[in-house]
């Protein structure tokens, strides 16, 4: 009976955030469209990055060399031959992919399954390995790919990077794989197979013992999580409409595991809120970058700064917030309900 | 029926012999006991069976496949469960949720199913659901099955860990010192609890425990290990009467040490 | 390629192996002890050639004075390291602390971007130092010979301290048994300290003589160095200094082959080190000599 509730609740839900979509894109000035995108990009990436991190304890600093796959293999599917052309003007393209081109979303579905692939190629053998010695392999993993991007002129070219990209990506892509991403974790981690991956978060032996199979299952999140951060890197390179191996650093992933730590490791909510809050935080921290006029004294922008006030955010997060904003607790509609009530919540349901 | 047959396991860790030509055979419905003092090398036998460790040399045959070489999730799936002496429970998930996630190994579904909750998934998991229950149900913990694990009382997460043992369906149970942290009382009903368990779920048990009072109460049959070999086998009453056997306890200060 | 270019790169190799080394028994040491990896150890090192750099621009201190007041510094910095962010964190999830280190780097890094700026800047190059000496036909840069000769003496001390000091029996101890040890009442806080400032100042005089070699100094220097000093940790088991070493030295000594004689490669020398430190994870996780 809750279930069905829930159901349609839900439902009216999405209807109504569709239905703000709508107005959204259709009125908002595109400064605010373009942190909104960014916003269910980070939205989609913390997402996936919890469900690796969080919900079945295996500590990845990979995303942004997914994201970097996603996004460059996308590209190159969704570029016309022509533009392909124009970028490749030190090496050409090699053969089939200069004449390829398709529209969007195949691109981009073709862009997560090979970071898909990636994840599993890395995932499978790395995954033998535990705790720093996995943060390290994916980290190094990440590097990588941005040293092969780098290096492999003919499919990439290079540090020069792909540019003038067709900007396809608006809100109701961007939005729309958000909330598949929520949609498609959230019920992955109740099921079955969500049980098994947090059972080997909570004791890998103890799953072991119980008949859980530990590759199979830790590789199962990598895929998934890999395969989400490649659409994310798909929708980011057609939003800013440039990419190059180099924007695929470390620091990207250093964002995304922002937004899990102060998220909360283990809850969907509380990443989806940082990974949107993220999105205007790193708007607003460019602000201290560029020159500022106080009362006729001008300041001017300091650079690096930026940074600077992130890694410090991302040290009190760690240092004071280890639990994140919401703890591991999930958003329900029973909780909802209940608090507007004014009843006490039982919401503590995401285990 | 022969279920389990072990022929001169070893076990060695760097120079260290844990366990040296051990041997044993288990018959369906059996309830065996081993015993030993500290560090003589039983859990290291429970991890050997279950794979958590490999051999050094030696064969382990259960239901006559060879399982010496099989990881541990396969070995469970054949029918070897284990609970174990620290108990390790998956703290942050439900008592509900820790039985099924011993279930999982039996699940049919693929993944696309389980997220999009196609109606073969959701008919398995109320299944699930439905025999998780009556497991606990079983150990008396069904009004408990909203709680975290972790937020249970020792002696429940003991009873937890053998429910959520139950749940995959085993033919063998291996028991690690379930009376550990029990006051006599507690003791009592556990060794009612494991007889019955024993029957309704036909299973075959081995147990390794320092409570003499259990073992010699509920055990038909004991093996006494000590530095990593076997030092004794027999009955209840030709275990406590065995020479060799009090030497072993005296050196590490009696039977009763523990109990 | 003669005789002599080749016995030339490998003095450059063996060098560069040196540098190396120092910086994996930071990794190693650390690791040891607290079972950590201090992520922030690269920049530790970069934090040193700064040190080094202020001392003689702004301070006109000379170059040897310049030197030791940045491995005193740098040492001071690893332990503040350890007391900001790692201490707190000695009894939380391992995520925490792992986060603390990848953010206690990046902060490093940032605040350098900052207060330092974000350009290459010149490292000065004392002229005793660089001069190249001929020795058989063969052209060695002094640097090359000083720093292995350093080195060596830095490896000595070491030695001294870790096994016929109380500091040092204290820090085996931790990395034998932590818990044991803290029953045993050894000073955890402190030990702990110790061994941060000791990897801190090996990491210094390595970054010195890294700078020595390649004298831009920014930022982000830190980052492969250390990338690759803690693979040499790794593929010498981790926790073993003579692993660390052995690994650091092989380390520089191929990334200089691999240079010096496969040019076309070199651009993913650091692909192959990444490979290399995955089949070693997978098939020797404990390292050379690494124990189980
Ligand atoms: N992974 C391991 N590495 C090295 N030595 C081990 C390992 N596991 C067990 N040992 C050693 O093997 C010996 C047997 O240990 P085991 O845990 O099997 O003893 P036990 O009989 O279960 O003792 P207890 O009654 O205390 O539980 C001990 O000396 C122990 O230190
Ligand atoms: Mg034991």
């Amino acid at each position: 009976m809750y279930k069905k509730r829930s159901f349609w609740l839900t439902v009216v839900a999405v209807s109504l955030f569709f239905l703000f979509i709508y107005v959204a894109q259709n009125s908002l000035d595109a400064y605010i469209i373009r942190i909104l995108n960014v916003a269910a990009i980070y939205v989609i990436l913390g997402v996936s990055l919890n469900l690796i991190n969080g919900f079945t304890g295996q500590f990845s600093l990979g995303h942004a060399g997914f994201m970097a796959i996603g996004a460059y293999a996308s590209a190159l599917l969704y570029m016309s031959p022509q533009l392909k052309a124009m970028n490749f003007f030190i090496k050409p393209l090699i053969w089939p992919l200069s004449e390829i081109q398709m529209p969007f979303f195949p691109a981009l579905l073709i862009g997560g399954l090979l970071a898909a692939g990636a994840g599993f190629l890395v995932g499978a053998p790395c995954l033998r390995v535990k705790g720093d010695y996995l943060a390290i392999v994916t980290y190094g993993f990440s590097e990588i790919i941005r040293v092969l991007f780098n290096n492999l002129q003919s499919v990439t070219n290079g540090p020069l990077g792909l540019k003038g990209l067709p900007t396809y990506t608006n809100l109701w892509w961007s939005w729309g794989w958000a909330i598949f991403t929520i949609f498609f974790i959230k019920r992955l981690i109740d099921s079955s197979y969500g049980r098994a991956l947090k059972a080997i978060r909570d004791d890998e032996s103890a799953a072991e013992a119980m008949g859980v199979n530990l590759l199979y299952h830790k590789t199962l999140a990598f895929v998934v999580g890999a395969f989400f951060a490649g659409i994310a890197g798909g929708l980011l390179g057609s939003l800013v409409m440039t990419i190059d191996p180099n924007a695929f650093n470390i620091f990207l992933t250093f964002q995304i595991v922002l937004i899990v730590l102060l998220g909360g490791l283990g809850s969907i909510t509380g990443t989806v809120i940082m990974g949107a809050a993220m999105a205007f935080l790193m708007e607003l921290l460019r602000a201290v970058e560029v020159p500022m006029n106080f009362f006729g004294i001008t300041i001017p922008g300091i650079p690096g700064m930026r940074m600077l006030i992130f890694s410090i955010i991302l040290m009190i997060a760690v240092l004071f917030f280890r639990r994140g904003i919401i703890g591991d607790r999930e958003f329900s509609w029973e909780g909802f309900i209940s608090f507007f009530k004014g009843r006490p919540s039982r919401g503590r349901e995401g285990e | 029926m022969e279920l389990l047959k072990i022929e001169d396991l070893t076990k060695r860790f760097g120079g260290l012999v844990a366990v040296n030509r051990f041997s044993l055979s288990l018959s369906q419905g059996d309830l065996a006991g081993l015993i030993g003092p500290n560090g003589a090398g039983k859990t290291t036998i429970f991890n050997l069976i279950t794979g958590v460790y490999k051999p050094t040399e030696g064969k382990i045959i259960f239901m006559n496949k060879d399982i010496t070489q099989k990881k541990p999730h396969q070995i469970t799936a054949l029918g070897i469960a284990r609970t174990f002496q620290n108990i390790r429970l998956f703290s942050k998930l439900s008592v509900l949720d820790n039985v099924k996630v011993a279930f999982h190994l039996r699940l049919r579904s693929n993944i696309f199913a389980a997220v999009f909750d196609t109606p073969g998934y959701s008919k398995q998991e109320l299944e699930m659901e439905a025999k998780a229950e009556e497991l606990l149900k079983a150990v008396g913990l069904l009004e408990l099955k909203n709680e975290r694990a972790s937020a249970l009382p020792y002696g429940h997460q003991r009873k937890l860990e053998i429910a959520r043992a139950l749940a995959t369906q085993p033919k063998l149970l291996l028991l690690d010192e379930p009376a550990a942290g029990m006051n006599p009382e507690e003791t009592i009903g556990l060794m009612r609890f494991i007889q019955k368990i024993k029957e309704d779920f036909d299973l075959t048990i081995l147990l390794i425990e320092h409570d003499m009072k259990v073992v010699m109460g509920i055990c038909e049959k004991i093996t006494v290990l000590d530095h990593g070999s076997v030092i004794a086998r027999g009955t209840p009453e030709e275990i406590q009467n065995n020479p060799e056997v009090i030497k072993a306890y005296l050196g590490t200060g009696g039977v009763y040490a523990r109990s | 390629m003669t005789w002599i270019l080749f016995l030339q790169h490998l003095v450059n190799g063996a060098a560069l192996g040196f540098v190396f080394a120092l910086v994996a028994i930071g990794y190693t040491l650390v690791y040891g002890v607290v079972k950590l990896v201090n992520f922030a150890h690269g920049d530790i090192f970069m934090m040193a050639t700064f040190f080094v750099f202020y001392g003689i621009t702004l301070f006109s201190f000379p170059w040897w004075l310049a030197f030791a007041i940045a491995i005193f510094l740098t040492i001071l910095l690893g332990m503040g390291v350890e007391k900001v962010a790692y201490r707190p964190l000695r009894n939380a999830p391992r995520i925490s602390s792992l986060c603390s280190a990848i953010g206690m780097s990046f902060l490093l890094e940032n605040f350098a971007v900052v207060v330092f700026g974000g350009r290459q800047k010149p490292f000065y190059q004392p002229e005793v130092l660089i001069k190249t000496i001929t020795i058989a036909n063969v052209r060695i840069q002094l640097v090359s010979i000083v720093t292995v000769i350093v080195s060596v003496g830095a490896l000595l001390f070491l030695n001294y301290l870790v096994y016929k000091t109380k500091m040092g029996l204290a820090m085996r101890a931790l990395a034998h048994d932590f818990d044991t040890a803290k029953l045993m009442g050894i000073n955890v806080d402190k030990t702990i300290s110790f061994t941060f400032a000791v990897g801190s100042g090996l990491a210094a005089i390595s970054a010195i003589f890294w700078a020595l070699r390649y004298p831009q100094i920014w930022p982000f220097m830190g980052v492969f160095p250390g990338w690759r000093a803690f693979t040499a940790a790794i593929i010498g088991g981790i926790g073993s200094i003579k692993g660390a070493m052995i690994g650091g030295f092989s380390i520089g000594l191929l990334t200089i082959l691999m240079v010096a004689f496969m040019p076309n490669m070199a651009g993913y020398k650091d692909a192959f080190i990444f490979v290399a430190l995955v089949l070693i994870l997978l098939f020797k996780p404990t390292g050379l000599f690494g124990e189980a």
